[in-house]
C-alpha cells in the first residue's frame, strides 16, 4: 500500500502538505504553551501568540524563585514515585508474563483477563476507599501511598504488553545454544535476554507515561508537598501576587515535565508504537 | 528464573516421580509447570486484586452508609438511600447527562480523526513516517493535565490568542470568556480531550489497517471498486475486529474523564462530569458514603458499557488470551502472514 518512490510532483506537495497538517495538530498546543513559558507577566495578557520579550523569568521562579519549593519537590516526588512503581511493575510483569507466554498453567487466562478488567477500572471509583484507608493506616501523603495505586495504572497494560512481546520470541534459540555447549545461564544470557530486552524496555516506557500522567491520584492521596506529584502540583500554583496569575510559573513548569515525555519519543518512537498495538489489538 | 524451569534436579526429581506408575507423566509435568506458572505469575496477579478488586468492594460497603469523615462517629447504616438521593436528584443526571455526552461527542470525533491518521500514516512513505508517529506519539504522551493547561491557556479570555486569531467568525470577539458558558467550556474540554487521545485510536486502527490482506484491495480495485468502496466494502468490514475494541477502550476512558474539567472549569458552568462529583464528594467534603455511591455508579456504568459492547457488538477484548490458551500455534502461523 505504500506508495512507490516515484512520486509525481503533485504528489509530493499533497504528501508534504498533509505532513505539515499534522505536524501543527500535533504540536500547536505544546508550542503555544512553550511560548507562554517565555513570556513576561504583562505579555501574558496580550492575545498574542509568541512572547514580545522572550524571558526566562518564568523558569527562574521555579526552579530558584518563589515557586521552587512547590515545584521542585513535587518533581522530586514525580520522579521518585513514577519510576519505582515503574520499575516494581515492570519486574512482576515480566515474571507474569514470562509465564502466560512459556507455559501452561491453570487460570492463565483468568489472570490476562483480570489484567484486563483492571485496566479498564475507573480509578475515581477506587479512590475515595484508599483515601479512607491510607488515612487510617498512615499512607496517606507518602510515597508509597501513591506507589501502590499506581500498580494498579501500570502493571495490567504491562502484563499485556510483554506477554504479547514475549510470545514472539523464539524460544528454541536457548535450546540451541545449549545443544552449541553453552550452559544454561549462557544460553539465557546470551540467546533469550538480547530479545526480550527490548520488550521489556518498551513496557517500562509506556508504563512510566503512564504513571507520569496521573492526576486523579495525586489529588486525593496527597495534601503536602511530602509526595504531591507535578500534575497535581500545578493545580496549586499561585501568583506572585493575589492579583497576578500563574500562567507563567506554570506554563514553564508543564515545559519541564513534558521534556522527558518529549525525549523519549524522539529516541523511542518505533519501540513505542509497536508496544502500544501489540499490547491491544490482537486480531 | 528459566533456570529454575529446566533446573536438573527438579528434573531428576520429576523423573524418579514419573517411574510411579499411578501417576501418568503428563499431570505430574503439568503441575510442576502450574506451580511454577502461579509463582511467577501470582505476585503480580494479588497486586492488581488488592489494588482494585478490594477497594470497589469497600466503596460498595461504604456507600450503604452515612458517612461523613468529619463526624465519623454518626456512622449509620442507610441501605440504598445514597443511591435514591442521587437518583432522585436532578443535578446528579444533568452531570450524568454531560459525561455521556462528551463520551458520545469525543469518541466519534477521534475515530473520524483516528482513522483519517491512521490512513495517512499507512499510505505514507518510509521516509515520512517515523516524522508522523513521532508527531502524534508527543499528545500520546504528554500528560493531560498540561494539556489541559495549553488548551486553557488558548482559549482563556486575557491570555489566550483565539479570541484575537478568530475574530471574524461570528459570536467570537475578544470579550468571549468561553469557560462562563457551557457549551462554549465543553467546547474546548472535549477538543482538549480530543487532541489528547486521537494519536492512541489511530495507532490501534493503523495496526488493524495493516491486518487487512493487500490483496482483497487489489482484487476490490482491480473489479473497478472506487477508492470509497474499497472502504466500505472491503477495509472497514475486514478490520471491524479493531475499530471495535478501539472505540470501547476509548469510551471507557472518556466516560471517566476528570483531569480537564478539573482545570479548566472546576465543574463550573454546569460542566461537572460524574467523576468530579465522587471527587468533590469524597475528597473535598469527606462525604464518604455518597461519595462512594457516586463512584460505585460510574464503576457500574462501566461495567454496563464492556457488557453491552460484549454482547450486542461481539466485541472480542480478550481475542490477546485466545493466543496464549489453545490457539498458539494458529496464532503463529497467522502472525507470520501478516507481516
Amino acid at each position: 500500500m505504500a506508495g512507490s518512490s516515484g512520486l509525481t510532483g503533485r504528489q509530493k506537495l499533497g504528501w508534504a502538505a498533509v505532513s505539515v497538517v499534522i505536524l501543527v495538530y500535533a504540536l500547536f498546543p505544546v508550542a503555544a504553551i512553550f511560548a507562554n513559558s517565555f513570556k513576561t507577566q504583562a505579555d501574558l495578557g496580550n492575545p498574542t501568540f509568541w512572547p514580545s520579550n522572550w524571558t526566562w523569568g518564568n523558569y527562574q521562579e521555579i526552579f530558584v524563585g518563589g515557586a521552587q519549593e512547590l515545584f521542585l519537590t513535587a518533581l522530586r516526588n514525580s520522579i521518585g514515585i513514577t519510576l519505582i512503581a515503574t520499575f516494581i511493575a515492570v519486574v512482576l510483569a515480566t515474571l507474569c508474563a514470562y509465564a502466560i507466554a512459556r507455559m501452561d498453567f491453570p487460570g492463565k487466562r483468568f489472570v490476562l483477563g483480570t489484567a484486563l478488567a483492571v485496566s479498564i477500572f475507573p480509578v475515581i471509583s477506587v479512590v475515595t476507599p484508599l483515601f479512607n484507608l491510607w488515612r487510617t493506616i498512615g499512607l496517606y501523603d507518602t510515597w508509597l501511598g501513591l506507589i501502590i495505586p499506581y500498580l494498579s495504572l501500570t502493571l495490567p497494560i504491562s502484563i499485556w504488553t510483554l506477554s504479547a512481546f514475549f510470545r514472539q520470541i523464539p524460544w528454541e534459540l536457548e535450546q540451541a545454544a545449549q545443544v552449541d555447549g553453552a550452559t544454561q545461564w549462557q544460553a539465557f544470557r546470551k540467546a533469550i535476554v538480547p530479545l526480550a530486552a527490548p520488550g521489556v524496555f518498551t513496557t517500562a516506557i509506556i508504563a512510566f507515561f503512564i504513571a507520569w500522567n496521573d492526576f486523579v491520584y495525586g489529588i486525593s492521596l496527597t495534601s503536602t508537598e511530602a509526595a504531591r506529584p507535578v500534575p497535581a502540583a500545578l493545580a496549586f500554583f499561585t501568583g506572585a501576587s493575589q492579583f497576578e496569575e500563574p500562567t507563567g510559573a506554570i506554563s514553564a513548569a508543564a515545559i519541564v515535565v513534558t521534556i522527558p515525555v518529549v525525549l523519549l519519543v524522539l529516541l523511542f518512537q518505533r519501540q513505542i508504537v509497536s508496544g502500544l498495538t501489540q499490547g491491544a489489538v490482537k486480531g | 528464573m528459566t533456570t529454575t524451569a529446566e533446573n536438573p534436579a527438579n528434573a531428576e526429581d520429576r523423573r524418579r516421580r514419573d517411574r510411579r506408575p499411578a501417576r501418568p507423566k503428563k499431570s505430574d509435568r503439568a503441575k510442576a509447570e502450574a506451580r511454577l506458572g502461579w509463582m511467577l505469575a501470582g505476585p503480580a496477579f494479588v497486586v492488581m486484586l488488592a489494588v482494585t478488586a478490594y477497594p470497589i468492594a469497600q466503596a460498595i460497603f461504604d456507600s450503604l452508609f452515612s458517612y461523613r469523615l468529619t463526624a465519623p462517629d454518626e456512622r449509620s447504616f442507610i441501605f440504598l438511600d445514597n443511591y435514591l438521593l442521587l437518583f432522585t436528584d436532578g443535578t446528579f443526571w444533568r452531570i450524568f447527562g454531560v459525561t455521556l455526552l462528551i463520551t458520545v461527542i469525543t469518541v466519534a470525533v477521534e475515530l473520524v480523526l483516528g482513522f483519517g491518521l491512521a490512513i495517512v500514516m499507512h499510505k505514507a512513505l518510509k521516509s515520512l513516517r517515523g516524522l508522523l508517529r513521532t508527531s502524534i506519539l508527543v499528545p500520546y504522551g504528554i500528560i493531560t493535565v498540561v494539556s489541559a493547561f495549553a488548551w486553557y491557556y488558548m482559549f482563556h479570555i486575557n491570555s489566550g490568542f483565539v479570541n484575537q486569531w478568530f475574530s471574524w467568525v461570528p459570536g467570537i470577539d475578544s470579550d468571549l470568556d468561553w469557560f462562563a458558558n457551557f457549551w462554549t467550556a465543553i467546547t474546548v474540554i472535549m477538543a482538549s480531550e480530543i487532541w489528547k487521545t486521537t494519536p492512541f485510536i489511530a495507532l490501534l486502527l493503523l495496526a488493524g489497517l495493516a491486518q487487512v490482506p493487500d490483496e482483497l484491495v487489489e482484487a476490490a480495485r482491480v473489479d473497478g471498486a472506487t477508492r470509497w468502496q474499497q472502504y466500505s466494502r472491503v477495509i472497514i468490514p475486514n478490520m471491524k475486529a479493531a475499530i471495535m475494541v478501539a472505540l470501547l477502550f476509548r469510551a471507557l476512558d472518556a466516560f471517566r474523564i476528570f483531569d480537564n474539567v478539573f482545570i479548566m472549569t472546576g465543574g463550573d458552568a454546569n460542566t461537572e462530569v460524574l467523576a468530579l462529583l465522587a471527587y468533590r464528594q469524597s475528597i473535598s467534603r469527606l462525604e464518604i458514603g455518597l461519595g462512594s455511591a457516586v463512584s460505585v455508579v460510574l464503576f457500574i456504568s462501566v461495567l454496563l458499557m464492556v457488557f453491552v459492547a460484549i454482547k450486542l457488538f461481539k466485541v472480542d477484548l480478550a481475542s490477546g488470551t485466545d493466543a496464549s490458551g489453545g490457539g498458539k500455534k494458529k496464532k503463529a502461523t497467522r502472525k507470520e502472514g501478516q507481516s
